[in-house]
């Protein structure tokens, strides 16, 4: 009972560690600018704080360069810019400069939940508007949204094809592999084989060369053979040992009904195979949708899709917090989903194919 | 059909016979390839709307392959009945086959000529990028780095998935506890580091300002004071680490969980009635029985961290000591556009994971596919 409830318990604090920074950001992307930038995330959530109760007005007669009296309390300038904690426990506050001779009188109390929450994060970095918000010393910043609407676009239209093209050319592959007679069939495979480790670094150098004399630079068709080409391996590998232990005399006796190998393929092997192809499918995809390198490399500026959008983010605004964290949510909502959805195929492709680095 | 064409004997006989066939042959080719060019051709230059262009790609692309296909194979089964057979196999092996040797096979070889030469992939330097790559102070630095993340990183996601894995298998909830650590798996690199990026922030002393990174709230709540940890060498490296053993743990779990599902009951059930410990269970039955798995995890992980390039780019794009190999390899092709030195870090990645490939190898040749 004891050693049960202990199991239990150690589980939940390393679910929550693991939880917790998602949850953060999830949180803080439904928060307004302001309130990112003044305020932890986790203070939404009721607990006790100082709140503003009243202000104090400095007469015009105190010398604010000298030493500043508030309710028998004296502290320089700097120190009642830094907060003091009175003796009957309020925190009294210079608010901004020496010129505005205002304290602000906070008073420890309990904060209930933050109802503040806006969905205009989202709709800035979708859109491409400009935000305005106040920074810590009141100015007003403009910045332009990120339009990661269209890199969500962009990334649909890198994943979808670079996750089907490779299934369906590993699929006619592994089948050729697996039931054809043709010369250097083993050689071949081995290659396939050894190539599965291959890191993807080795081909970028030369592929870009050939990409720049073929001016396929920045287009799908040039991503979409790039990840076709890293994915084949392993692809061709696990439905190779998938369609390999198909029962024989289903082959056969369509064999004898006088069928050929293209409509025993099409119409027997690849519905036959719906679950090979589902667990590969899910991994590609993504892989796809959460590459990086690849899209940097192959894609550049010209067709941003969400991750290298994200980055640049992160590159250009990285204290952005409003746009940083409802952005890197839009990048998982999909593949969340996908995973969420299809976890079992997804597991299964992973112990298949375990034998990749 | 095909009878009479093996009657009317050699290639010949069966051209004059089918010449309307040959025909078709040519002109069916030919409209297939004008559609896939014009398709091409639309989407390098249409300015139509977002959605359609991405519409018309996704149609473009799958559809092209799948018609490439239907129509070679049509093209092949048109030839008389022998050269069909001979060559079938290579319409469905030879795209495939194809593009591994044009992205992979090839650029192996041909990174490996790069590699001895200048800066614009021309003039032979012999083995100068070699000697930069193993003596340069910034190279010696990644390799180091690259060694943390190999050794800290592999250790912590192996052992924690092994924790997590063996703790869950006891406990009623398991599927929940293992769908939350696994959920990683499925955030970008890029995304992992804008959260964790939150969670190092630091915005520094000075009035009226509170920390909004959770580490460093946690510390000023203990009592301490907040630090700009990304810029803090050496232990902005393991601030990086935690993120990919956040992210692969649940990779380590789940291969190893199945595991330990695998073992038989009756095993664990004789070690207990024997009066042996939950400890014991887990050192003399459990770890012994799933080896060969946290290898195969181990090596998988090890490759991984070894390549890894995403989260320190994102993070702190190398700088204040936290490079790795990846890293300089992109910075030297495409920030110094030096694609000799490029390549032979390249060639050094791959020379690192040769024994896996050849474990690999050995396996496959063991399993007896073919």
């Amino acid at each position: 009972m004891l050693s049960s409830f202990l199991v239990n318990l150690t589980l939940i604090i390393i679910c929550l560690i693991w939880i917790i920074p998602t949850f953060g950001i999830f949180i803080t992307s439904f928060r307004n600018s302001e309130d990112i930038f003044r305020t932890g995330w986790w203070t939404i959530f009721p607990h006790k704080g100082y709140v503003k109760v009243d202000e104090i007005k400095i007469d015009p007669s105190v010398d604010v360069n000298g030493p500043i009296t508030v309710d028998g309390v004296t502290h320089t300038f700097e120190e009642w810019r830094a907060g003091v904690v009175m003796p009957d426990g309020r925190q009294l506050t210079w608010f901004g400069n020496k010129r505005t001779r205002l304290i602000e009188v906070n008073d420890l109390q309990w904060v209930g939940f933050d109802t503040r929450l806006t969905l205009e994060n989202y709709k800035n970095v979708l859109t491409g508007l400009e935000i305005r918000f106040k920074d810590g010393n009141g100015n007003e910043i403009v910045r332009k949204g990120n339009d990661l609407s269209g890199a969500v676009l962009n990334s649909i239209a890198v994943a979808v094809p670079a996750t089907i093209i490779p299934i369906l050319i590993a699929c006619f592959a592994a089948y050729g592999f697996a039931w054809m007679n043709f010369p250097g069939r083993k050689l071949l495979f081995t290659i396939v084989v050894a190539l599965l480790v291959v890191p993807l670094q080795i081909a970028l150098v030369p592929i870009l060369q050939d990409y720049t004399k073929l001016n396929l630079n920045g287009t799908f068709l040039a991503i979409w053979l790039a990840h076709t080409g890293f994915g084949l391996p392993l692809a061709i590998y696990l439905l190779f040992n998938y369609i390999s232990q198909l029962p024989r005399d289903i082959l056969e006796s369509a064999f004898i009904d006088g069928a050929s190998h293209f409509t025993i393929f099409t119409s027997l092997i690849l519905p036959l195979s719906v679950p090979a192809l589902a667990s590969f499918a899910i991994f590609q995809f993504l892989w796809v949708w959460n590459d990086y390198l690849v899209a940097l490399v192959f894609l550049g500026d010209q067709n941003r899709v969400v991750t290298s959008a994200l980055a640049a983010i992160v590159g250009e605004k990285g204290q952005d917090w409003h746009l940083l964290t409802s952005g890197a949510f839009i990048s998982m909502l999909l593949p969340l989903a996908v995973f969420f959805a299809l976890q079992r195929y997804f597991v299964r492709g992973l112990l298949a194919g375990s034998v990749k680095g | 059909m095909q009878k009479s064409l093996k009657d009317s004997g050699g290639m010949g006989g069966w051209l004059v016979t089918n010449l309307g066939r040959v025909l078709i042959s040519l002109i069916v080719p030919v409209i297939t390839f004008v559609v896939l060019w014009q398709g091409f051709i639309f989407l390098r230059d249409s300015q139509a709307p977002k959605l359609i262009i991405v519409l018309v790609a996704i149609i473009w692309g799958v559809g092209g392959v799948a018609l490439l296909y239907t129509v070679s194979n049509w093209l092949v089964e048109q030839l008389p009945i022998e050269w069909t057979q001979r060559l079938q196999p290579f319409v469905f092996v030879g795209p495939g086959v194809a593009i591994l040797f044009w992205f992979l096979a090839l650029p192996v070889v041909r990174t490996l000529i790069l590699s001895f030469n200048g800066p614009t992939g021309k003039g032979f330097v012999g083995f100068d990028n070699y000697k930069f790559a193993f003596t340069d102070r910034v190279m010696l630095e990644t390799f180091q780095n690259n060694l943390l993340w190999m050794i800290f990183g592999t250790f912590f996601c192996v052992s924690l998935g092994l924790l997590i894995a063996v703790l869950a298998d006891r406990s009623r909830f398991e599927a929940i506890y293992k769908a939350i650590i696994f959920m990683p798996m499925a955030i970008s690199f890029v995304g992992a580091g804008v959260i964790w990026k939150f969670i190092y922030t630091y915005k520094g002393e000075g009035a009226g300002i509170s920390e909004i990174g959770l580490l460093n709230a946690i510390v000023l709540a203990m009592g301490g004071t907040s630090q700009p940890w990304l810029s803090q060498p050496p232990w902005n490296n393991f601030l990086l680490i935690v993120i990919m053993v956040w992210l692969q743990t649940g990779f380590a779990m789940v291969i190893i969980s199945s595991a330990i599902k695998g073992i038989p009951s009756e095993l664990l059930e004789a070690a207990r009635i024997d009066g042996a410990t939950e400890i014991q269970l887990f050192f003399k039955i459990i770890i012994p029985t799933i080896q060969g798995t946290l290898l195969t995890v181990t090596t998988t992980i090890v490759i991984f961290s070894l390549k890894l390039f995403d989260i320190v780019r994102v993070m702190t794009g190398g700088n204040n000591g936290t490079n790795v190999i990846a890293n300089e390899f992109y910075l030297q092709r495409f920030t110094y556009g030096n694609a000799g030195r490029a390549s032979a870090i390249a060639i050094i990645l791959l020379i690192a994971v040769v024994p896996v490939m050849i474990y690999n190898l050995r396996q496959f040749r063991e399993s007896r596919a073919f």
